[in-house]
């Protein structure tokens, strides 16, 4: 059982460092808590849901699909509300109101457009039965969704680490200020971190419903807690430090199920509230974050 | 203390708003939704001790309402209190709860509310959860009809509104309001300064606390049937935060027409379709947040004029 809860716990934990990923990339680069993170990923798996329902798209595909459609998106949105929000006096904290605004009318319209019922895509379209490791049997639907998590991590290495645009975004990152200063483009490079915040939380949307069970319009605000726990136990602007976070995450999340279940939900909460109290800069910063 | 001021402040904010509570049950039927504006007028403004003077956002306000509903109920469940006795309880409820959460002030922006936000709703999983059900029954609610008594306890609401619009009036007419103030806008050079930078913000945060503890006291007493869920809906706690906003912080007259207006609206509007509400709400949300965020008071305090 500790075996199954330990592995379980590590599919999970890349999983929810896809999940927290987005998050992290925005708040990073524009000092706004995307509060609306936990809500796009359910569009994105919603849009999973009706692609395979409808086209009988491959989760894969849906997965590309949400990805470009979601960047695409994101831009936009940018413009249309960043700038505006960080002329005012307090931008993190109105940050926080305005999402959570926009979280409400991404529900709302998608409760009124779906309906409020549970939805699910069958786990064998990722594939039939379960895999065998240390004698222990873990759902394909499972590894597959872990792997993707993994490769999709793996790519926002690459873009922040190895291309000019992703050392544009990191010099950002760390002063916006002095950046502009420099003549960055910080708007441009703002938007494009912006949409790719959000094509992630559709990404991570679309095995969604594997990883969950089901999905409905109201999942957003759990998510959004875990995500927010996933990023801070990690540290913030550095996709390693998620890494970890997940891993933290869902191993604690599967020894809690498999050993305290009622309590299980407490755990998010807790995890964020502890490491933020002994070791706010998360386990891998060194900045601080006192007030 | 500028007494003209805060005599001012009261006599044409804090006072038609009492008079007006105080006579209208006689006049209009529906209690429970009165009740619910001073309820929110009370939470908004103990919000604004918090975020406006102080500049810290409790994203989870609602912890503390909901520790106060708890701590009321338990103590006329188990040890039988008399209501007010347990109304007590339910602001010492809070405040323990306030200082074992102290060491969040250290936390700064984003960072606090979100932690906050996680505090109350641990609070709300350990007092929902099956296996309290012994102490607090757990998710299936607690029933106080013993002590059922709504005349009374709209009283005792409006007294408790009253002395939070007190400490508001007191906040914005002493030293001491001035200072968080100060603290609020750079804390470092209040330092410099002598001002106690931490001691303002602590005694700002219980205060605060201990408002949304006596105000969620007086709701368990006057809903006397109520589940956990009801007593620690992340919505009442966003409520009082955009109610706040829209009205202009740090001022007595925002968070009275914050309520006023919206939570008016919103009980216009009637809730027929839950999604189309939360839809407009929404919208609402975002709106003033781009084009109206420091609130409706700024339309007035930018040409000059000073707002109570």
């Amino acid at each position: 059982m500790l075996i199954h809860a330990l592995l379980s716990g590590f599919v999970f934990g890349l999983y929810f460092t896809l999940v927290g990923l987005g998050l992290n990339l925005i708040f990073g680069v524009m000092r706004i808590v995307n509060l609306a993170h936990g809500d796009f990923l359910m569009l994105g798996a919603f849009a999973a849901y009706w692609l395979f329902t409808l086209a009988g798209l491959h989760p894969l595909l849906s997965a590309l699909c949400v990805f470009a459609g979601f960047l695409v998106l994101g831009i936009p949105i940018y413009y249309l509300i960043v700038p505006r929000l960080q002329q005012s006096r307090d931008s993190e904290m109105l940050s926080l109101i305005l999402f959570f605004g926009l979280s409400q009318i991404v529900e709302a319209l998608a409760a009124i457009g779906f309906g409020s019922g549970e939805r699910s895509i069958p786990g064998k379209v990722l594939g039939v039965g379960s895999v065998h490791l240390f004698g222990q049997g873990l759902p394909i639907a499972w590894l597959f969704s872990g792997a993707v998590s993994a490769a999709a991590v793996f790519f926002v290495y690459l873009y922040l680490y190895h291309t000019r645009l992703g050392t544009l975004t990191r010099a950002v990152m760390v002063s916006r200020d002095e950046a502009m200063a420099t003549g960055i483009d910080v708007h441009r490079v703002s938007a494009i971190a912006f949409g790719l915040g959000l094509a992630l939380a559709g990404v991570s949307g679309v095995f969604a419903p594997f990883m969950f069970g089901s999905v409905t319009p109201a999942m957003g605000v759990e998510v959004n807690v875990a995500a927010f726990a996933v990023i801070v136990v990690g540290t913030l602007g550095n996709p390693v430090g998620t890494a970890l976070g997940g891993a933290i995450y869902g191993v604690s999340l599967m020894l809690m199920q498999t050993y305290l279940g009622s309590w299980s939900n407490i755990l998010p909460n807790l995890l964020l509230i502890a490491v933020l109290l002994v070791r706010p800069q998360g386990l891998l910063g060194r900045a601080a974050r006192h007030a | 203390m500028r007494d003209g001021r805060a005599l001012k402040d009261t006599v044409f904010v804090a006072l038609p708003v009492l008079v007006l509570l105080a006579v209208a049950p006689f006049v209009y039927s529906n209690t429970l939704l009165l009740f619910n504006f001073v309820m929110f007028l009370t939470l908004a403004q103990g919000l604004n001790v918090i975020y406006g003077f102080t500049g810290f956002l409790p994203f989870g306000y609602v912890g503390f309402f909901g520790a106060g509903a708890y701590g009321f109920a338990l103590a006329v469940m188990h040890l039988h209190f008399p209501p007010f006795a347990a109304l007590a309880m339910a602001g010492i409820a809070a405040l323990v709860l306030a200082v074992i959460l102290t060491p969040m002030m250290r936390l700064s922006g984003a960072y606090f509310a979100i932690a906050n936000l996680a505090a109350a709703e641990a609070v709300y999983q350990v007092i929902s959860n099956p296996a309290l059900e012994d102490v607090t029954r757990g998710p299936y609610g607690v029933s106080l009809s013993d002590v059922y008594a709504p005349g009374w306890s709209y009283g005792t609401a409006l007294a408790i509104l009253a002395a939070t619009l007190g400490v508001v009036v007191w906040l914005r007419n002493s030293s001491f309001g001035l200072s968080l103030m100060a603290i609020r806008e750079d804390p470092i050079s209040a330092a410099m300064a002598g001002v106690s930078v931490v001691r303002g913000r602590v005694i700002a945060w219980l205060i605060a606390a201990l408002i949304a503890g006596l105000s969620g006291g007086v709701f368990a007493w006057q809903v006397s049937v109520f589940y956990p869920e009801a007593a620690f809906d992340f919505s009442i706690g966003i409520f009082a935060i955009v109610f706040t906003l829209f009205g202009g912080i740090a001022t007595l007259l925002g968070p009275v027409l914050g309520v006023l207006i919206l939570y008016g609206i919103y009980n216009a509007i009637g809730i027929t379709v839950p999604q189309y509400f939360q839809l407009i709400y929404g919208v609402l949300i975002v709106g003033f947040a781009l084009f109206l965020p420091n609130g409706l008071t700024s339309l007035l305090t930018r040409r000059g004029t000073r707002v109570p």
